[in-house]
């Protein structure tokens, strides 16, 4: 028997909380001075601090507990005056010291909240904490399970090790029926928008910079919650929405058929969008938390925090609906840029004089193109809003057309020169010399006398190919559409 | 023997400075007498000749560049083997470190480098510096210089019997419940446990951190203010360290030394005495508070009723640090791994590198510190000896209302046999029944020699205030003038 999705919703009401883990990006490590750069040669970006070596002593970086702190207060969170990190013990080739510098019960930050938006509804997730720790080495298994049981052998890289994390808490959301998948990825990725506009994480979902352990439960309407379970490894937006209607249905199906639901922990796997058992929280290990005797308590001063408060820039919320007025689009249209993080480029193109429509149409299309083909941020291509709104005036002008306009892009992207100069260089502009087209199409009809034939013949479509011809020996500078019709008329062709 | 080995390392520092005597000569006497005598001291685990005559070299040349010396430079001092060394072997007296070279030096060890103390070696000590005989240590014994047959004390028994055998002027201790005192009490010398936070822990390898605090040990109290002002100050890689000026503990030994003690209220501590001190023990505190009052101090009693439950304080705070600071010797890194056949799994590797690289006793305080910190015990047992702790820093606040300095036997007994007590832990601890209280409240206390019972020294404990060390050893240094120095009757020892 398989439910779908609606049946389970029809009956079942889910209740879905989140915990996300954030590296942030300082230059340094959370206690010791290395590097926290993605990417090095393993285990070169250590020192006796983060190998765990006898002796060595955590000091705690002063610019984690600032992002911190303004991430808290984004959050709507309260920041306590007086916190204190814990020793989380456990044994795990990966921790250098057998313990994870966390927080337990005194976290820096904590009884925040934050609205998120889900088609035209409002949903508060409430967060019950923010706090700092330190993230673990990466083990590498070599061997046929490419997991620790029955690996060959174990590769442990300890660059990873010490770099700051922040842990997000959310408190129990219930209510959000059918779009609690939606709501929890709404909910990721405003936590994502928020914490690149604060500047503390670039956030790099593709590298493991923010990772989410999801917990979900059904209840019957009116009952109790029920037994949630924990999903970990839950890695990109995607997946969060996947994770919390994967499990939803699973859950319903076991309810359905009489079983209890187990509070465990369950592994998501990317590739195939189910969850499968981990360990049990009922033989879960006891962390023996304890302060951490090595750190003094973080007591942020008071007239810091505010301070910190009055500088927080504009914030995605606040920036999502000043946007939306400025810009006037849809819902949909709003989130289809904010998922691509091109909403402050198309307001700024638009302040800087282009037509909504174009310059959504510019940021959402080749630009967006160029930016993937090139692995990065739309707003670190290498094209500013004014160029784009430079680009739109020509070519609404006449200037250039699109296909021209695209050249003039790539101009930029290749010389980092500006629009003018690229056109001027590169001669980019319309012909409209009819004398000059009517001469081109009479070459291209005399070098392809198959293809004139075949669209004589009345193979309209044919044309295309000339038309390219044609386009070639003007470099593209004349207007496609022109061409065709010259090209039309001097075969006899009426459409 | 030499001359050189006899004199105090203030006296070797002026002969070197004047000319009379080259660092290399000094060094090679103490590395003779070490041949000599170490083969039934047994103080040292490891001795570097080579690096101790390089040093010596260095302070030397700089001499003939006409540099002036700092006030140690060329004097020798051996090291408590739980410091760090670059270099240079570095157990904590454990067979799990055996062959580890650190690669990197203690701040302590990086301020007597620079201030050109040369290092000979590294000292015995009971493993991870749990115990107060010595007999801990996993390599061998320490011999007591005054009767071969008894204990040095300990943990720092190398240190202790090191500077006792005439091996080096100078040695490094860490004290966590009384580890520098003791010993320096049951083998006639000075030791002083700084005032918590006044000497860096980066590099030391951790026993209990809260609690752990290196320190000085010498023939004279100005001997061992000299190498407490060395090493003393804020360190910026251990966040516990003070931000403070060093105690002036140099001018305060001097002071001292002029035998006035008008004006300064010493108390007698009502509950470290009586039923359980050695009669003889009793007997030479008794004739050192007639000393005290003949230089003019006022002596008063005072009552610490908390003190009674240092010792089950003491006995659940340190094990439960020690259970998650030990937790780091797991055969991934570094030491000794055993198992590792291939058939093993990773936590069978560390489970058989544990139990074949700890002793006895220190399994039994990682057992009870593990149990202390479990879920539901936390607050019962850690939780409620840290409230302890609160109790009997405000039972010194009061004392201090009445005196400048308490004063106690340093240790209920005189050396005892080796092996004597090794089978029975109740035993042994109580060693620690006169030293534990200044350690759980982080206050700073010295033991000087107080003459001899049965023929074996006796020490006397003078405590002072959090951050008052120089009272230590001024009344320390007082009380030292006005009577005969102990050392001058240990037995000679022979090849």
């Amino acid at each position: 028997m398989t439910l779908t999705y609606d049946d389970v919703l029809a009956r079942y009401e889910p209740v879905f909380g989140l915990e996300t883990h954030v590296e942030l990006g300082t230059v340094s490590k959370m206690f010791c001075g290395c590097s926290t750069e993605f990417g090095a040669e393993p285990n070169t970006h250590t020192c006796p601090v983060c190998l765990g070596l006898p002796g060595a002593l955590p000091v705690v970086n002063e610019t984690a507990i600032e992002s911190t702190i303004k991430i808290g207060l984004a959050l709507n969170c309260s920041i306590a005056a007086w916190s204190r990190f814990a020793r989380k013990n456990y044994f795990y080739p990966d921790m250098p010291k057998n313990y994870q510098i966390s927080q337990y019960d005194e976290p820096l930050c904590s009884e925040g909240y934050v609205d998120v938006e889900v088609e035209g509804t409002t949903y508060r997730v409430g967060i019950e904490r923010v706090h700092m720790e330190e993230d673990t080495g990466k083990n590498t298994h070599v061997g046929t399970s490419g997991r620790i049981h029955g690996a060959e052998y174990s590769l442990v890289d300890f660059n990873r090790a010490g770099i700051p994390l922040i842990e997000i808490v959310t408190k129990p959301v219930p209510g959000a029926g059918r779009l609690a998948p939606e709501v929890a990825k709404a909910y990721v990725t405003l936590l994502r928008d928020l914490l690149r506009t604060l500047g503390v994480s670039d956030v790099r979902m593709e590298q493991g910079s923010l990772r989410c352990d999801v917990n979900t439960s059904l209840n019957l309407p009116g009952a109790e919650w029920g037994t949630r379970t924990e999903t970990k490894n839950v890695n990109s937006l995607r997946s969060v929405e996947r994770a919390v209607r994967t499990e939803i249905v699973r859950q319903a199906e076991l309810l359905d058929q009489g079983q209890r639901i187990i509070q465990e922990t369950r592994h998501f796997s990317e590739t195939t969008g189910d969850t499968r058992p981990g360990r049990s929280k009922e033989e879960a290990t006891d962390y023996r938390y304890f302060p951490e005797p090595d750190l003094v308590p973080v007591a942020p001063d008071a007239a810091w925090i505010e301070t910190l408060r009055a500088n927080l820039p504009e914030l995605p919320a606040a920036r999502r609906a000043r946007m939306r007025d400025v810009l006037g689009v849809s819902a949909d249209d709003m989130q289809a840029m904010t998922n691509a993080g091109v909403v402050d480029l198309v307001g700024a193109t638009v302040e800087a004089g282009a037509p909504v429509a174009e310059a959504r149409n510019w940021w959402m299309g080749y630009l967006a193109q160029k930016a993937n083909e090139r692995e990065v941020d739309a707003a670190d291509l290498g094209v500013t809003p004014a160029q784009v709104a430079r680009l739109v005036a020509l070519v609404a002008d006449g200037s250039l057309s699109v296909t021209l306009a695209r050249q003039a892009v790539d101009g930029v992207l290749e010389t980092g020169a500006d629009v003018d100069a690229v056109v001027a260089e590169r001669g980019l502009k319309v012909v409209s010399d009819t004398g000059a087209l009517e001469t081109a199409a009479d070459e291209a009809i005399a070098a392809n006398p198959d293809i004139a034939e075949k669209v004589r013949g009345g193979k309209l479509p044919a044309v295309g190919a000339l038309v390219g011809a044609v386009m070639k020996a003007t470099r593209g500078q004349a207007d496609a559409a022109a061409v065709r019709a010259i090209l039309l008329e001097r075969l006899g062709v009426t459409e | 023997m030499s001359d050189l080995i006899r004199l105090s390392a203030a006296d070797t520092a002026a002969a070197i400075a004047r000319g009379e005597a080259s660092a290399v000569e000094v060094a090679q006497a103490h590395l003779d007498r070490i041949s000599a005598v170490d083969g039934q001291v047994r103080a040292f685990l490891h001795v570097d000749a080579e690096g101790a005559i390089a040093a010596a070299q260095a302070v030397d040349a700089r001499r003939a560049a006409g540099e002036t010396l700092l006030p140690l430079a060329g004097v020798p001092l051996a090291m408590k083997d739980v410091v760090v060394t670059e270099g240079l072997p570095t157990t904590a007296g454990s067979k799990i470190l055996e062959g580890w070279r650190p690669p990197y030096d203690a701040t302590i060890t990086r301020r007597i480098k620079d201030a050109g103390i040369v290092i000979l070696g590294k000292t015995n000590m009971d493993e991870f510096a749990m115990g107060s005989s010595t007999e801990n240590s996993a390599y061998h014994p320490t011999h007591n210089p005054w009767d071969l047959t008894r204990i040095p004390g300990g943990s720092s028994g190398g240190s202790s019997a090191a500077v006792a055998a005439y091996e080096a002027p100078l040695s490094i201790g860490t004290d966590t419940g009384g580890s520098i005192r003791q010993p320096a009490a049951v083998t006639g010398i000075v030791g002083h446990k700084p005032t918590y936070g006044a000497v860096s822990r980066y590099g030391l390898i951790a026993f209990s951190s809260s609690l752990d605090q290196a320190g000085p040990f010498g023939r004279t109290v100005l001997d061992a203010a000299l190498l407490h002002e060395v090493i003393a100050g804020h360190d910026r890689c251990d966040s516990t360290s003070l931000d403070l000026p060093v105690a002036p503990v140099v001018a305060a030994a001097r002071e001292g030394a002029t035998g006035d003690l008008r004006g300064v209220r010493i108390g007698v501590v009502r509950e470290l005495g009586g039923e359980g001190y050695q009669a003889g023990v009793l007997q030479s505190f008794a004739a050192a508070l007639d000393t005290l009052r003949g230089l003019g101090a006022e002596i008063v009693e005072v009552s610490c009723p908390h003190f009674e439950y240092a010792l089950a304080a003491y006995y659940l705070i340190a094990p439960s640090e020690c259970s998650s600071n030990l937790a780091r010797f797991d055969s991934v890194r570094y030491g000794l791994r055993v198992g590792d056949d291939g058939a093993n799994s990773l936590e069978d590797v560390m489970s058989l590198t544990r139990e074949a690289g700890f002793g006895p006793e220190v399994k039994r305080r990682i057992i009870i510190g593990t149990y202390a910190l479990s879920s539901g015990y936390y607050d019962a047992y850690y939780g409620q000896a840290q409230k302890v702790r609160t109790l009997i820093a405000r039972d010194f606040a009061a004392a201090f209302e009445q005196a400048d300095v308490l004063v106690s036997p340093t240790s209920p007994f005189v050396a005892f046999g080796i092996g004597e007590r090794v089978d029975d832990p109740m035993a042994m601890y109580i060693n620690d029944l006169c030293t534990l209280p200044a350690s759980l409240a982080g206050t700073p206390a010295i033991s000087v020699p107080c003459g001899l019972s049965e023929g074996l020294p006796v020490g006397l404990q003078i405590m002072a205030p959090t951050l008052a060390d120089e009272r230590c050893y001024r009344v320390g240094a007082a009380f030292e003038s006005a009577v005969a120095p102990v050392l001058a009757s240990i037995p000679e020892l022979t090849r």
